[in-house]
Formats: structure tokens, C-alpha cells, sequence
């Protein structure tokens, strides 16, 4: 059990991470399309400065520091990337549909070029070890042995986890409370709904959105950076399975709301998790591999998640929140 | 100010508004292949192992990489009519082509159809599923080829169809519900092929992650000529089917109600509703021609018979789907203009494949010449509007005076504009 819920949030932290950086560009106005492609970048520059660190001299003892330092680098790097969808949709008044589009494209074919230009092949690991060995949270971390058990609930928090867990409910308490009781975030909101009402009240809206965006951008980064490192085991192959789209449907499954996203990430990453080791799936502990035996194919676990959202889609549309300005690139001369 | 023919009133050719549309597009495409040197540049300049001959080669491939003819006894690039690149530049078009109409006419009714990559599975599932089968059981190989087409095109056109359901009756983005029937097809074809066992290459050693290609059945289409002209590639006749396609989807979206109806719903779905069209139809109709489209292209191109399909493909989409995207934006959504940006497309993949083979660089660089294409043509589409408004401006002064002829302005473009109109007034509700 504490094995399933642990693979479970393997699966729903960079979803919920990324998902919420959907919803800071969203609610300021501007459709971030290009969430894949943030993170297949930040997913990048996560290996590369992980390896710069590696290079540099750094051992397995610093690893928690490394991971933190490269998660922030290669949030920083999301912003910077995502400030080109920033200046289409909101300088230029571009479709942002294609902006995102085009930066989509744009990531793996620049991090495709650079990863055959660094290492000579078509995926880019770490200098030396892996992900588990350098970034893992275990006994060993504390100064226990090896097998050592904390009990179930401390297992859950403690055995074989990564930081970024935490990062995440880090991540989603700031969100919530920067749109929901702040100032700007309630601005940024506004820009979101109705620009012109909100520029009329002094609320610079380019500025505003040029925020969504770049928070957007940072947290998609460090969303594609978790990703590298929780499931693909810190290597970079220009490709993030499409979890920057699945996060876009959690954010409109989630009607836009950081508490709903929360829960529809963590159904999706339920929903995963089964998909990818339903044969060794022992929920109860008693032995009997029950889905397995089942004998359903492994290609309806895998399409569940999918599935399933376009049925929640159906049955939830009337009640769809979506941002009412989402999309329409703001002109100040138009009422 | 624009100049205007005496006699008729009309705008010169080069000032009309399809003009237009190749102005922005070739812009659009020298500063994309201007970056991708930069980038040649740039790399070459910081990689001990290139020097400044490779980085010059690497320039000269990034915009003639087709008519490389490889390298000479002295290890210089030589350049010439190379049949064998053209002549593979035409066929691996012919996918491009044919999911660059698929979003093209999707867009024109104002739908994102990022659902290609799926259709175009389900496309290679129908064509191989049936080539195969009808050429076991020794069905006369033209009528194997022609059900072959039609019934990965038939699949194509419902799995279109399933976002268009969703967008008319439910009203949910085509985005998203694309973006899930493409996993969902991904997994339903990875699915069918591992349930059966017989499609599977297991005759050829190391093949039996491939399905077995359609030359080995012998249901191909046939050459058409194409050999002839680039003997030694893998061109054939589907590429004037291509062409054909793309013909037929101009007339279609241009010469026929249906197409005015598809349109006028792009333009502004409820205004075609207060027309009196039936919008909800048109939006799933459209959505089917899209998947058709995409699936045709994918039928093609495994009717040329040599090409081999992986078939676990759960966890990748094919490319060919994503990159209808930016071959419909360079040609402004025009089914013609479509045919030529799919083979300037097709055309960067053989020069990144030269670039691969011939010099230090790889061709990753094509992708990023196309993507920053496609970053452009978001601006030209604003380039554009503001060309053509200004054109359409004095055309109006011209109009006001006596001698001013006949309406000029193409009737259909009339309601569009009207229709955009209301949309931005709707836009502030």
C-alpha cells in the first residue's frame, strides 16, 4: 500500500507542479500551450547543471543541495524560455495558441541538437550515479541502516522519497495563497477575467500577465526538472511523455482552482501508476497480484487516465469556469 | 498606396492579399533558416572539432542540403541534381502534405486540430490491418490497394470526428480532447498489433517490432512515373494523389456551399448559427475531414510499400501528426499553398539528414529551423492584417470615386470580416 501511494505520487507531483503553473498564466489571461515544452527545457538544463555541479567537484553527500540549486536553475531557465510565448501573445498580440505551439516544437528540437552535440547520442545523463543513489531520501540519509522501517506513515514520508514532494506541497500552498489572498495575485486574477475593467482600476495588465507567464514558466521548469529526475532518472531525451498536455487537462478537469487541480492530479497519477506496474500490483498485501489476474490488457490501464478525463470532461462541462479572457491578447484602445 | 489597374480597378497581382500571404511566408522562412545558420555558426565557433571550412558546409547544407550530391575525391561538398534527395523529398512530403490540409481545413472552421498524430495512427492501423489481410488472401491487388486506403482513411475520419462530437454538443476545447484521443490512439493501435501476432515481421530477424511492409504482399501504389524522373528514390505515385487531395480541398473550401457554410462557422461559429447554418454539423464534419485527411496521409505512405511501421508506439506520437501544424501556418491555411510548404518542410528533413551525414552537425537543426518558422508565422499573421487592412483602405478611397468598377473584394471575404467584426464586439460582453 505504502508502495502504491509512494509510485502515486511519483507520478502526480510534476503533473500537480505543472498543472499549477497552467493555472498562473491562465488566470492572468494568456493559454500556456507550451507547458510541454517548458519542461522538456527545464527537464535540459536540470541534467546539464547537474552535471556542471557533478564537474565541478561536487559528491553524493551534497546531493540534496545539487538537486535544489539545479531546481531553482532550471526553474530560472523556464522563465526565460517562457518569456518568448510572453512577447508573442502579449507585445505582438500573436495567437497564442501558435506561439505555444512553436515553442512545443522548439524545445526538443534545440535540446535534441545540443544533447548530440554535448554527449554524441540521443540521451543525456548525469556525469556519474543516478537519480535514486544521489537525490533519494532513505534511511541512509539519517544514519539508519539499509532495510531500516520507519512504520507506514513514516515510510510514506521518509523511505525512498524524493524532495520535491515536499516542494510540491510547498509549491501548492504559495500558489493558493499568492492568487487567492494577495494583492497582485488578485490582480493577476482580474487581468484574467476582464482586462479593460482592470486596467481602467490602474492595474498595468501587460505587466501582470508578463507575471502569469514567467511563474508559469518557473514552475513548469521546475516541474520538467522533477519529471527528469522522479521518473526518467535524471536524464533528458528531448521528451516529457506529454506530461505538459496531461497537466493541461488536470488544470481544466481542476476548473482552474489549485485545490481541485491538487485532486485531480492525484487521481491522474493514480490512474498512471496503475497503468505502469499493475502486474506486481499487491494492494492488500496478501500476495494475489489481483489486477493482474484480471486478465484485462495492459493497453486499458494505460489508456484509463485518458479515458477518464474525457468522460469527467463530458459530464462537467456545463459547469466549466474558464477564464473569461483567456486567449483575447489585450488592446488597450479597444473597450 | 498601393497601384491600381486603370482599366479594371483591380489590385495588381502582387499587391493582392495571397501575395501577401507568400511575402510573409518566404520572410518567415529566410529568418528561420537565417537562425538555424546562427546557430551553425555559433556551435562551430565554440566546438574545437569544426572548423571554419565545416561550419561553411554546414551553411551551405542548411539552404541546399537537397542538391548535395555528397563529396567529392578532395572531401569538398559538391553540389548538383541529386534524383535519389528529390526524389525522397517528394515522398516523405506526402505525409506532410497531407496533415498539413488536415489542419488547414480544420482551421479554416476555426478549429486547432492537434488530434493528427492520432488520426494518422489509426490511418496506419486501418491501411496496414487490411493491405495485408486482403493481400494474403489473394484479393486482385487494385482492389486490395483501393479498400486498403479507404478503410484506414474511414478510421482516420471517425477518430476525427470523436473532438468535433465534443466541441459541438459539449462544447470542450478541441485542444484538449485532441491531445487525449491521440493517447488513446496511440494505445489502441499499439494494442491491436500486440494482440496480433500474424502482422508482426517475425520472418526477417530483428523485425519483429515492425509490421510487415506492404511490398511484401505486393499491394503498393503504383510508380506513376516518379521512378522514372528520380530513379533510385523511394517517390511514387502518391504524390499526384496528394496533389490531387489538395486540389480537391480547394475547390471544396472555396467553390462549394459546404465550404462557404465551414468557413462562415470559422469565421464566427454564432453568427453562422444566426445564418441559419448548422453549426454543431459543419464543426464535426469538418473535424472528420480533418482526421480523414491526416489518416489518408498516413495511408499513403505506407502504400508506398517499403516503409516499415513500429508498431509499439504507446509511448511516442508519431511526428508526422505535429508537423501538419507548421506546414498549414506557412501556407496561411491555403490547401494549395499547403502542397508547396509540405515540400519546403520535407525539404529541410533531407537537408538536416545531409547535415547528419556530411558534416559534424546533426539534423536537429531542421526541427529548429521549422520551429522558429512557426514562431514567426504568429507574427505574420499580424504582418499580414496590417498589410492588407492598408491595402484595403485606399482600395476603398478608389471605390468612392466614379470610375470605381465592380466590387473587387472577392464576395466571400464579405462576411468574413463582418463576422470578425462581431466577434470582437462579442468579445467585451
Amino acid at each position: 500500500m505504502v508502495f502504491l501511494l509512494q509510485q502515486m505520487m511519483l507520478y502526480a507531483v510534476p503533473l500537480m507542479i505543472v498543472a499549477l503553473a497552467g493555472v498562473c498564466a491562465e488566470r492572468s489571461g494568456v493559454i500556456n500551450l507550451a507547458l510541454e515544452g517548458i519542461m522538456i527545457f527545464g527537464a535540459f538544463m536540470g541534467v546539464v547543471f547537474v552535471r556542471i555541479f557533478q564537474g565541478a567537484g561536487w559528491t553524493v553527500e551534497q546531493g540534496q543541495l545539487i538537486m535544489l540549486i539545479s531546481l531553482i536553475l532550471s526553474g530560472i531557465c523556464g522563465i526565460l524560455f517562457s518569456m518568448l510565448l510572453a512577447f508573442s501573445a502579449i507585445n505582438l498580440k500573436a495567437d497564442q495558441t501558435i506561439g505555444g505551439t512553436a515553442l512545443n516544437m522548439l524545445a526538443p528540437a534545440l535540446v535534441m541538437f545540443f544533447i548530440y552535440m554535448i554527449v554524441q547520442q540521443n540521451t543525456m545523463g548525469m556525469a556519474e550515479g543516478g537519480a535514486a543513489g544521489w537525490f533519494m531520501i532513505k534511511p541512509s540519509t539519517f544514519g539508519f541502516p539499509k532495510g531500516y522501517s520507519f512504520g507506514p506513515v513514516g515510510d510514506f514520508f521518509l523511505n525512498k522519497v524524493y524532495l520535491t514532494t515536499y516542494i510540491c506541497i510547498i509549491i501548492f500552498i504559495l500558489v493558493s495563497i499568492f492568487l487567492y489572498k494577495t494583492k497582485t495575485g488578485m490582480r493577476l486574477r482580474s487581468c484574467g477575467e476582464n482586462p479593460q475593467a482592470a486596467d481602467s482600476l490602474g492595474i498595468n495588465v501587460y505587466k501582470m500577465r508578463y507575471l502569469g507567464v514567467g511563474l508559469s514558466g518557473f514552475l513548469a521548469g521546475v516541474g520538467g526538472f522533477t519529471f527528469a529526475m522522479t521518473t526518467a532518472n535524471m536524464t533528458s531525451n528531448g521528451d516529457v511523455a506529454g506530461y505538459g498536455f496531461l497537466a493541461l487537462a488536470v488544470m481544466i478537469f481542476g476548473n482552474w482552482t489549485p485545490l481541485n487541480i491538487a485532486g485531480g492530479s492525484i487521481l491522474f497519477g493514480l490512474f498512471k501508476c496503475i497503468a505502469a506496474t499493475y502486474s506486481t500490483l499487491d494492494i492488500n498485501g496478501d500476495g494475489v497480484f489481483m489486477l493482474n489476474e484480471l486478465g484485462i490488457s495492459p493497453y486499458v490501464y494505460r489508456m484509463l487516465p485518458y479515458i477518464i478525463t474525457l468522460v469527467v470532461l463530458a459530464f462537467t462541462s456545463k459547469s466549466s469556469r474558464v477564464p473569461k479572457a483567456e486567449g483575447i491578447p489585450y488592446d488597450k484602445g479597444m473597450r | 498606396m498601393p497601384k491600381k489597374d486603370p482599366v479594371t480597378g483591380k489590385l495588381k497581382w502582387y499587391k493582392s492579399e495571397g501575395a501577401v500571404s507568400v511575402y510573409s511566408a518566404l520572410i518567415s522562412i529566410l529568418i528561420g533558416m537565417a537562425v538555424g545558420s546562427i546557430i551553425v555558426i555559433i556551435v562551430g565557433m565554440t566546438k574545437s572539432n569544426i572548423s571554419t571550412s565545416g561550419v561553411w558546409d554546414g551553411i551551405r547544407l542548411v539552404f541546399l542540403g537537397v542538391f548535395s550530391t555528397g563529396r567529392d575525391s578532395a572531401g569538398q561538398l559538391s553540389f548538383g541534381f541529386n534524383g535519389v534527395n528529390i526524389g525522397n523529398m517528394l515522398f516523405r512530403a506526402v505525409p506532410l502534405i497531407m496533415t498539413g490540409l488536415s489542419v488547414a481545413i480544420a482551421f479554416k472552421t476555426g478549429l486547432f486540430n492537434i488530434g493528427a498524430s492520432g488520426q494518422y495512427l489509426m490511418g496506419t492501423m486501418g491501411t496496414l490491418s487490411v493491405g495485408l489481410w486482403l493481400g494474403w488472401t489473394g484479393c486482385p491487388k487494385g482492389i486490395a490497394w483501393l479498400l486498403a486506403f479507404l478503410v484506414g482513411v474511414l478510421l482516420g475520419g471517425l477518430w476525427g470526428a470523436i473532438p468535433g462530437i465534443f466541441k459541438a454538443y459539449l462544447n470542450i476545447n478541441e485542444v484538449i480532447t485532441c491531445i487525449m484521443t491521440n493517447w488513446i490512439a496511440a494505445n489502441l493501435v499499439t494494442w491491436w498489433f500486440d494482440a496480433h501476432e500474424s502482422f508482426k515481421n517475425a520472418a526477417e530477424g530483428g523485425k519483429v517490432g515492425y509490421i510487415i511492409p506492404l511490398k511484401n504482399v505486393g499491394v503498393v501504389t503504383p510508380k506513376l512515373l516518379m521512378d522514372k524522373i528520380f530513379a533510385g528514390s523511394q517517390a511514387n505515385g502518391g504524390f499526384w494523389i496528394a496533389i490531387l487531395i489538395a486540389v480537391a480541398m480547394w475547390i471544396m473550401m472555396t467553390k462549394t456551399t459546404f465550404g462557404y457554410e465551414l468557413r462562415a462557422c470559422g469565421a464566427n461559429r454564432h453568427a453562422a448559427k444566426y445564418a441559419g447554418i448548422n453549426d454543431k454539423r459543419n464543426i464535426i464534419l469538418s473535424m472528420a475531414i480533418a482526421g480523414a485527411l491526416a489518416a489518408a496521409g498516413a495511408s499513403l505512405y505506407f502504400l508506398s510499400g517499403n516503409t516499415e511501421f513500429y508498431w509499439s508506439t504507446y509511448q511516442k506520437l508519431p511526428a508526422e501528426g505535429f508537423n501538419g501544424i507548421p506546414v498549414a501556418l506557412l501556407a496561411a491555411n491555403h490547401p494549395i499553398g499547403v502542397v508547396f510548404s509540405g515540400i519546403f518542410m520535407s525539404m529541410l528533413n533531407i537537408s538536416g539528414l545531409q547535415l547528419k551525414y556530411l558534416t559534424a552537425y546533426n539534423e536537429y537543426i531542421a526541427d529548429i529551423i521549422i520551429a522558429v518558422i512557426v514562431y514567426l508565422s504568429a507574427f505574420s499573421m499580424l504582418f499580414k492584417t496590417v498589410l492588407s487592412k492598408k491595402i484595403k483602405h485606399d482600395h476603398g478611397n478608389v471605390n468612392a470615386e466614379p470610375e470605381g468598377t465592380e466590387d473587387e473584394d472577392a464576395p466571400e471575404e464579405n462576411p468574413k470580416e463582418i463576422a470578425s467584426a462581431e466577434t470582437e464586439e462579442g468579445g467585451q460582453k
